[in-house]
This record gives C-alpha cells, sequence and structure tokens, in this order.
C-alpha cells in the first residue's frame, strides 16, 4: 500500500472513531449537540479521504453530486416543520436506501467472486427496498395517500411469490451474473417489495416501520460497502443498523406487540371489536375548565399525536407557564410511540421552549398520577387507554399506557367521538371523572389561556 | 482472509451499536434517529470512487446519481439533527 493509501484508510480510522464518539455524545441531551457535530467532522473527512483516492481522475460529477444533494439536503433541513419530521426522516431513509441500491448496482462491472456478487445482490435488495418502502411510509405519514392499512385477500400469497421471485433471481443471477435480466429482475421485485412489505401498515404503526426503515438503511450501506471491500461503509452501516433495530424493538415493546405482529397483521383495519363500555360521555366548557385547572397544584400534560396536526405545541406551552405561574406543578407524559415517529412530541415540545427535564417518560409519570389534580390528554388516544389494562379482549390489552385515569380528574381534548388511529373504542371517556372538551385542540387551549389572562 | 475480516469488523461494529444506542434516553429518539440517517448517507463514500473514474459508463452515471443521493442524506441529516438539538433546553437556561 503507499503512503497515501495508507493515509487515507488511517483517515477512516478516525472517521469511524468520530462516529461511534458521536453517537455516545448523542446518549444525553446536554452533550447531543456536540456528538452530532463530532459525527458530522467524521464524515468530512472520511469524504476528503475518499475525494484523494488515486482511482479518482475526474471531479466534476462527484462536484455536480454534491452540489445537487447538498443543496436539496439544506434547504430540506432548514425548513421542514418541526411536525413534519416523521415525513423527512422517512423520505431520507429511502434516499440512502438508493444511493446503497446505485453503488451495488455499479459495482457489478468490477464484481470478481461470488460472495461479491451476493454482496451486490444484498445491497440491491436491501437498498430496493427500503426505497420504496420509505415513500409509502412518506406519503402515508403526509397522507398523500390514505394513511390507513391496505390489505387484500392473498396479501400473503403475493409477498410469498415475490420472496421466492427474489430468491430464485438471486441465485440465478449468482450463477449467471453476465446475463443483465436476473439484475433487473431483483431490482424490479426488490422494488415492488418494499412497497408490499409497508402499504399493510397502518398509520398509528409508523414509529416501527420508520425505525425498521432507518435500521435497513444502514444495512444497505453495510451490504454496499461488502460489494465494494470498504472498512467504513461496513462500520458506519452497522452501527445505523443497530441503531434501528434497537429502535424498533422499543417501540414493538411499547405497544406490546411483535415485529411480525405489527409488519403482517394489518392492524389498523380488523380491531373494530365492539366492547360495551357502561358510563356517559360528560362533557365540559372551555369556562368550567378554566375553573378546575385554576384551584389544580399539579397538572399533567399528555400529548398525542393530535397536538401535532393541531400544531398545538405552542399554546401548550403557554397554557403551561400560566399554570405554572399560578403555583402548580406542570409535568409532561410523554408515551413512546405517542406520535409517528421516536420521541416526535419530545421534538415537538422542545421546539416550543419546553424543557426537556420537564418531560417525563411513561414509566416516569405513572407512580406519581394519583397525586396529579388534573391530567390533559391532547390528541392522544390509545395511549391512555385503560381498556389496554382491564378489558381482557381488547387488541391493546397488556399494551403499556399512561395511566391518566388515575388522575383526580382528565380533561380530554379531542375533536369528537371518533375512536383512535387503531379503531378501539377507550373506555376512558366514559370514566366518571373524566370531562371532555371537544373541540380543536388548539383553540380550546387558547380559549383557556384568555381565561387566565 | 480479507472477507473474514470484514465479517470480524461487520460483528464488533453491530455489538458496538447495541452498546451505545442501548443508553440513548427517549427524549432523544427522534435526533438520534436522523442523526444516524446523516451516517448512513456514508455510502457517499462509496459512490464516490464510483463517480470519478472517468469512464463514461453506466457505472459512472450510477455513481454519480448515488452522489447525489447520499448527499442530500449527509447534508439534510446533519443539518435538521442540529436543528432539533439547538431547541432541546434544560429549565431556566435560556
Amino acid at each position: 500500500m503507499s503512503a497515501m493509501g495508507l493515509a487515507i484508510q488511517m483517515a477512516f480510522v478516525v472517521a469511524a472513531a468520530l462516529f461511534i464518539f458521536g453517537l455516545k455524545l448523542l446518549g444525553s441531551a446536554a452533550t447531543a449537540r456536540r456528538g452530532n457535530m463530532l459525527s458530522a467532522v467524521g464524515m468530512l473527512l472520511a469524504i476528503v479521504a475518499a475525494l484523494l483516492d488515486q482511482g479518482i481522475v475526474e471531479y466534476q460529477w462527484i462536484v455536480l453530486g454534491f452540489v445537487l444533494g447538498g443543496a436539496i439536503g439544506a434547504v430540506a433541513a432548514r425548513f421542514v416543520q418541526m411536525t413534519s419530521m416523521p415525513e423527512m426522516v422517512a423520505l431520507f431513509n429511502g434516499f440512502g436506501g438508493m444511493a446503497s441500491l446505485l453503488v451495488g448496482a455499479a459495482a457489478l462491472a468490477t464484481a470478481g467472486s461470488t460472495f461479491t456478487l451476493v454482496t451486490i445482490v444484498l445491497s440491491i435488495l436491501i437498498g430496493g427496498l427500503t426505497f420504496t418502502g420509505s415513500l409509502v411510509a412518506w406519503g402515508k405519514l403526509s397522507e398523500t395517500i390514505g394513511s390507513g392499512a391496505v390489505t387484500f385477500r392473498g396479501q400473503q400469497i403475493v409477498n410469498s411469490l415475490i420472496v421466492a421471485g427474489i430468491v430464485v433471481s438471486a441465485v440465478m443471477f449468482c450463477l449467471q451474473p453476465e446475463s443483465s435480466q436476473w439484475l433487473y429482475l431483483i431490482i424490479g421485485l426488490s422494488l415492488l417489495f418494499g412497497v408490499m412489505a409497508v402499504i399493510p401498515i397502518g398509520g398509528a404503526d409508523m414509529p416501527v416501520v420508520i425505525s425498521l426503515l432507518n435500521s435497513y438503511s444502514g444495512l444497505a450501506a453495510c451490504a454496499a460497502g461488502f460489494a465494494i471491500n470498504s472498512n467504513i461503509l461496513i462500520v458506519a452501516g452497522a452501527l445505523v443498523g443497530a441503531s434501528g433495530i434497537i429502535l424498533t424493538q422499543i417501540m414493538c415493546k411499547a405497544m406490546n406487540r411483535s415485529l411480525t405482529n405489527v409488519l403482517f397483521s394489518g392492524f389498523g383495519s380488523v380491531s373494530t371489536v365492539e366492547t360495551t363500555v357502561e358510563g356517559e360521555i360528560k362533557p365540559i366548557s372551555v369556562e368550567d375548565a378554566y375553573y378546575v385547572l385554576e384551584a389544580a397544584t399539579n397538572v399533567a400534560i399528555i400529548p398525542g399525536y393530535g397536538m401535532a396536526v393541531a400544531q398545538a405545541q405552542h399554546v401548550v406551552k403557554e397554557l403551561a407557564e400560566l399554570l405554572e405561574e399560578n403555583g402548580c406543578e406542570v409535568n409532561f407524559g410523554i408515551h413512546p410511540v405517542a406520535g409517528r415517529m421516536p420521541g416526535h412530541m419530545n421534538v415537538l415540545l422542545a421546539e416550543a421552549d419546553v424543557p426537556y427535564d420537564q418531560l417525563l417518560e411513561m414509566d416516569d409519570i405513572n407512580p406519581r398520577m394519583e397525586t396529579v389534580d388534573v391530567a390533559i390528554v391532547i390528541g392522544a388516544n390509545d395511549v391512555v387507554n385503560p381498556a389496554a389494562r382491564e378489558v381482557e379482549s381488547s387488541p391493546i390489552y397488556g399494551m403499556p399506557v399512561i395511566n391518566v385515569d388515575k388522575a383526580r380528574t382528565v380533561f380530554v381534548l379531542k375533536r369528537s367521538m371518533a375512536s383512535g388511529f387503531a379503531g378501539i373504542e377507550n373506555p376512558l371517556f366514559y370514566k366518571d371523572n373524566t370531562r371532555m372538551l371537544f373541540g380543536d385542540a388548539k383553540e380550546s387551549i387558547a380559549g383557556l389561556i384568555r381565561e387566565f389572562s | 482472509m480479507e472477507l473474514i475480516f470484514l465479517v470480524f469488523i461487520l460483528m464488533l461494529s453491530i455489538f458496538l451499536g447495541f452498546e451505545l444506542i442501548n443508553k440513548v434516553p427517549a427524549t432523544l429518539h427522534t435526533p438520534l434517529m436522523s442523526g444516524a440517517n446523516a451516517i448512513s448517507g456514508i455510502t457517499v463514500v462509496g459512490a464516490i470512487s464510483l463517480a470519478g473514474t472517468g469512464q463514461q459508463d453506466l457505472s459512472n452515471w450510477l455513481g454519480a446519481a448515488a452522489v447525489a443521493l447520499a448527499t442530500v442524506n449527509v447534508v439534510g441529516g446533519y443539518m435538521v439533527t442540529d436543528r432539533m438539538l439547538a431547541m432541546f433546553k434544560k429549565r431556566g437556561s435560556k
């Protein structure tokens, strides 16, 4: 290895160390920003090192790619609304997957051993399904296409056929790498499989899907790394792959469902189980709600996807401040799957300047619930559904939920009586200590703020 | 031998990834994800070597397209993560 070659390889080692250190610092809110910075420096180093490689004789296409990609990325990152973060992450996952597919396909020109061919197939397969899967996820999240689960008769059979087709064409491709039709078949089937894998998954299960696609985008990079013999791709790809898998596990656990169940059951469409709920709905006016809140000394706010839809995070923060000025303790209870991606609510509330130490995780807020005077549920439904504890026949039975019904009073801010994304009846709405504050969440809270001032 | 060496690296990196990410609190899950997304843009390194061969063939074009896509990931991912993390504040620190 030449001195230059060695220097380049050493730069990759340093870049990998920076990625690792960066991820480590991402483990705490105080150091996370520095961690991200370090990771970016590592990336810059890796890119510069790659540019110095002697095999590169022409720079115009690379520069064009940088300018084009950089501009799109920068504009998107600068202007995306915090409520749209899930869509953006989904889209970026897809781009990562597509890039790996292209690298895998391009590596074919220099491929030698069967092993390399296998890794090329893997990078195309994973990259391709990540790409179309992410596009479908993006479509569902942005409501460009319906966010419900799409299921049809014989779906499992069609999917099995696609998988079988992929396996057959992969084997044929490895045996006859010179005939390109097998390659095109693999690409086509992978893209199709991505679509088929994500359409049966409903909107409320999106946190799992995004985490999983995130993991795939890393694994695709990893496979591409094998295809072109690149250490740094393998290391970085594996780190991302592992991180996505852990997030996926956390999300599944928070819904008390296995990954297979999320991926194959079409949850959103089937679970219209009839449950008889006793009690009656008791609406409350903004004015009456104000009197209750005015007297409260301990309030817990539980946000859900509805808060994101109503863009209510800023008024929520304002209300929390007014309550605190009134001598009341205010905490936020965040369920791990509230919203459409892991940590969605935390980002929205951070945007509204709510300090992160005021955001409590489910396991921290539940033990305190009995001392809470008023629990305000904003646009959350399934994650506060007591049926998960009480009704054994409920589809979400066993799912860990935030026990708002144990608070002295519960306010549920809700547009109407339509059921949640999972289509499950919520007995919380009929409890004696529950009051429904109907209307747009943002307007209801703004009304409360007017009463306070 | 080269292959075994790469597989070793893969195995160690996966375990390392699990250890690192397990400690990330739920509050930071979104930035973690978009930050990890930026890292997965590392494909750009592989794409660069394919896009700069100077041969006007298919794999050159594929490489160039991959550079563009992976750069979206890298630039967009790091920038939006930074933007998010800048908003996370502790109580009392304004």
